[in-house]
């Protein structure tokens, strides 16, 4: 019996970890533990770019152009740029508010 | 010969063009100056008689040709897909007659009006306003299309509110102007239907030439049966004569032309008595060639409306006091005599009553206005007496104006009037022949009544008049001459109806039977006038003792203005409007507040789904994911196209 690390097991990992950060978002209250999963989701995301990156057939099969590799440092420095903006606002609303409790943050309905 | 006359018809277009350049000049750039005003306006409609008489007597000159084919110029104005509408002008004897009259009017009456209107302050927006009148009219005489007539057809209608309520500080000027206006509009209606019908049709509006409406009528086009068996042209002939019936005051619209009489005198002269209101009788003698091929029924009724209007304005005409209101109803029942004419069949007869109509109305009308003038403003014939010898040339020219009404010859009624008269009984309508003379009779009595009480008999004491500057008496020296010579044309081997007619022209001279007969009418009429109120040998007011309901009927002309009033306060006001009031409240209302509860109703359900929780939005959106994802995938069975390994082309 050979264990072979292939693509399905790369793209099961990334499932899981979007699933992971899914729940996170949904269920957490903590407004920086759902800024949290959302990393986790992009991340996940990023886990399936360098897998299909690695394992799709390219054109020439001797050279690899990086795409995917290239997308995940894309999606990596726009999350740091998203984590900054998130975290200005968290802060900026926990200044207003005294609170990280997303329940707290209904203003915006009727 | 023809090819130049041709080229002559071609600069028709500047008969109207120009007294329009004339109102904006006025109107823009020369308001300030009233003695400028008026030599531009004047000089403006002089040119255009000039041109005019050049075209009649293009006319006259080319004979039959242009009489078999009016001459056509026209330029394209509206081109859509399925909608073709040429602007232009159309020359024919009708037209050139038409403008003739109009143009010769026209300036009489604007010469005329400076010494009427002199000193006052609305003096060049007058003759702005005539200006643009006059544009009109001659527009609408030269249209080649319905929509054309259409276009000028309610431009006069304008010009004539913009002048009858001229002195809009005056209430009933006011009322007087905004009753015309709306009268007629209730006819408009009914012609624009026809328009509208008849292009839904034809496909065309133009009168003449390849493809118009007469000859598609008189050649491809199959009549069918539209309403009850009642004929689409039968229908189509009444609605267009609905417009005429109120622009030409048929009988049950006729309720504006009297008081159209608070304009200006000049203005009735010209817009209420010899041009606009004579553009109904041309409408339908443009549009014959539609009467003609629609059943007998159309005509029937042209004559029979024609007919009952004649009799009975010229019965009110009897008992009014007020000088141009008499002259009024004497135009309402002329008109009718011009309808019956057409209704009888004969073109002919109604163009040329139209003619002399004009000319000697115009002339009675500026001969009223110079009395008013004179007698500072007033108008009620009992309080004159005796102007003859004080105002000479007014006196004289007016009797000539009252015999040629009146039918006696040689003067330019007695022609037209038994023209009429011989087309009624030669074509088969013995009654409407009886109603046309004992209306002659009438007519004769009431003008004679209106001469005799108020330029002869004792002068008031109150009144100094005296006769009217030249400016004013020059025009109805002028009128006065065309009066007399205006029915001569009637008498030579290419007369007016060799010019001006429908179908098959037939040389007919005068019938002396029937002349005689309606010059007795007359000559009885203006006697028996002559006997009540100047030898006083009957005694009017022992007549109206005798008959006071008869008088009080006519006096209170039948009570159809008091109907009307009736009608609306108390049918339209108090019945109609009170349940179109419920309707509107509880029905109309009712469905606009539902719609608005119904709304805020939702809306107060559906705004607890705006939780304003993130996490809420999150959840639903990803399910709304999922759910579209499953209806993709089962819905097109094509779960497979959506596979990740699939999509990559099946990676090991």
């Amino acid at each position: 019996m050979s264990i072979s690390v292939g693509l399905g097991s790369y793209l099961l990992v990334g499932a899981m970890l979007f699933c992971l950060g899914l729940y996170g978002v949904f269920v957490k209250r903590n407004i920086i533990a759902i800024l949290m999963s959302i990393e986790l989701m992009l991340n996940a995301v990023n886990i399936n770019f360098v897998a299909f990156s690695r394992f799709a057939p390219w054109a020439d099969p001797g050279t690899n152009p990086l795409i995917g590799q290239v997308a995940a440092i894309f999606v990596i420095v726009v999350a740091a740029a998203e984590i900054a903006v998130g975290l200005a606002l968290v802060i900026a609303i926990y200044r207003n508010r005294r609170t990280t409790n997303v329940d707290e943050f209904n203003w915006l309905k009727w | 010969m023809f090819k130049e006359m041709n080229d002559l018809f071609q600069w028709a277009w500047l008969i109207p063009f120009l007294p329009f350049l004339s109102f904006l000049l006025i109107a823009l750039v020369t308001k300030r100056s009233k003695r400028l005003s008026s030599t531009i306006s004047i000089l403006a409609i002089l040119t255009s008689l000039g041109l005019a008489i050049g075209i009649g007597i293009g006319v006259i000159q080319s004979g039959s040709q242009v009489v078999e084919n009016p001459v056509l110029t026209t330029v394209n104005w509206l081109s859509i897909a399925g909608l073709q509408i040429d602007f232009g002008t159309l020359i024919d004897p009708m037209s050139a007659m038409m403008l003739f009259v109009v143009t010769l009017v026209a300036s009489m009456v604007q010469i005329y009006s400076i010494g009427y209107m002199h000193g006052d302050p609305g003096f060049s927006r007058y003759y702005a306003f005539q200006s643009l009148f006059a544009a009109s009219m001659l527009g609408m005489v030269l249209a080649t299309n319905l929509l054309q007539l259409f276009i000028f057809w309610e431009l006069v209608g304008l010009c004539s509110y913009l002048l009858i309520g001229f002195w809009f500080f005056k209430v009933s000027a006011r009322e007087a102007a905004k009753k015309a206006f709306i009268t007629t509009r209730v006819g408009d209606f009914g012609l624009l239907l026809g328009i509208l019908f008849l292009y839904n049709q034809f496909g065309t509006l133009d009168f003449y030439g390849p493809g118009s409406l007469s000859v598609q009528m008189a050649t491809s086009f199959q009549d069918f049966a539209l309403i009850g068996g009642v004929s689409y042209l039968t229908v189509m002939a009444v609605l267009v004569f609905i417009g005429p019936i109120g622009k030409s005051g048929q009988f049950p619209l006729h309720v504006w032309l009297p008081d159209a009489m608070e304009g200006p005198t000049p203005v009735s002269a010209l817009i209420h008595a010899a041009t606009m209101v004579v553009a109904g009788v041309y409408l339908v003698a443009r549009m014959f060639f539609l009467f003609d091929n629609a059943s007998p029924f159309a005509l029937q009724l042209v004559a029979g409306m024609g007919a009952f209007t004649a009799i009975f304005a010229a019965t009110i005409a009897i008992a009014q006091d007020d000088i141009k209101r008499i002259l009024a109803y004497s135009t309402l029942s002329q008109l009718g005599y011009m309808m019956f004419a057409l209704g009888v069949g004969s073109l002919t007869a109604s163009m040329f009553h139209l003619m002399t109509h004009a000319f000697f109305k115009a002339l009675m009308f500026l001969g009223a206005g110079s009395v008013i003038h004179a007698l500072h403003e007033k108008q009620n014939i009992w309080d004159m007496g005796g102007l003859w010898k004080k105002m000479p040339i007014t006196g004289t020219t007016f009797f000539i104006g009252v015999l040629a009404i009146s039918g006696i010859p040689p003067f330019a009624g007695f022609f037209s009037k038994d023209e009429i008269l011989a087309a009624a009984l030669h074509n088969g309508h013995p009654v409407i022949f009886a109603v046309g003379l004992f209306t002659a009779f009438l007519t004769a009595f009431y003008m004679s009544r209106l001469f005799f009480v108020a330029f002869m008999g004792k002068e008031k004491p109150e009144n100094h008049p005296h006769e009217s500057p030249w400016v004013m008496t020059l025009p109805l020296i002028i009128l006065a001459f065309f009066s007399i010579v205006g029915g001569w044309v009637a008498l030579p081997e290419h007369n007016f109806g060799y010019f001006v007619h429908y179908g098959e022209f037939h040389h007919e001279g005068i019938d002396w039977t029937i002349a005689s007969i309606s010059i007795l009418a007359g000559v009885l009429g203006i006697g028996l006038a002559y006997i009540t109120y100047v030898t006083r040998a009957i005694k009017a007011e022992n007549v109206v003792a005798r008959f006071p309901g008869v008088y009080k009927l006519l006096k209170n002309k039948y009570y159809i203005d008091e109907i009307y009033l009736w009608f609306i306060h108390k049918v339209m006001d108090g019945i109609v409007a009170k349940v179109l009031y419920w309707f509107d409240l509880y029905i109309i209302d009712g469905i606009v507040n539902g719609l608005a509860f119904l709304t805020r109703g939702s809306g107060r359900v559906l705004r607890k789904t705006t939780t304003g929780q993130l996490q809420t939005y999150a959840l639903v959106f990803f399910f709304a994911v999922v759910v579209i994802y499953i209806v993709f995938a089962l819905g097109e069975g094509q779960l497979s196209t959506l596979n990740p390994a699939a999509m990559l082309g099946g990676v090991k």
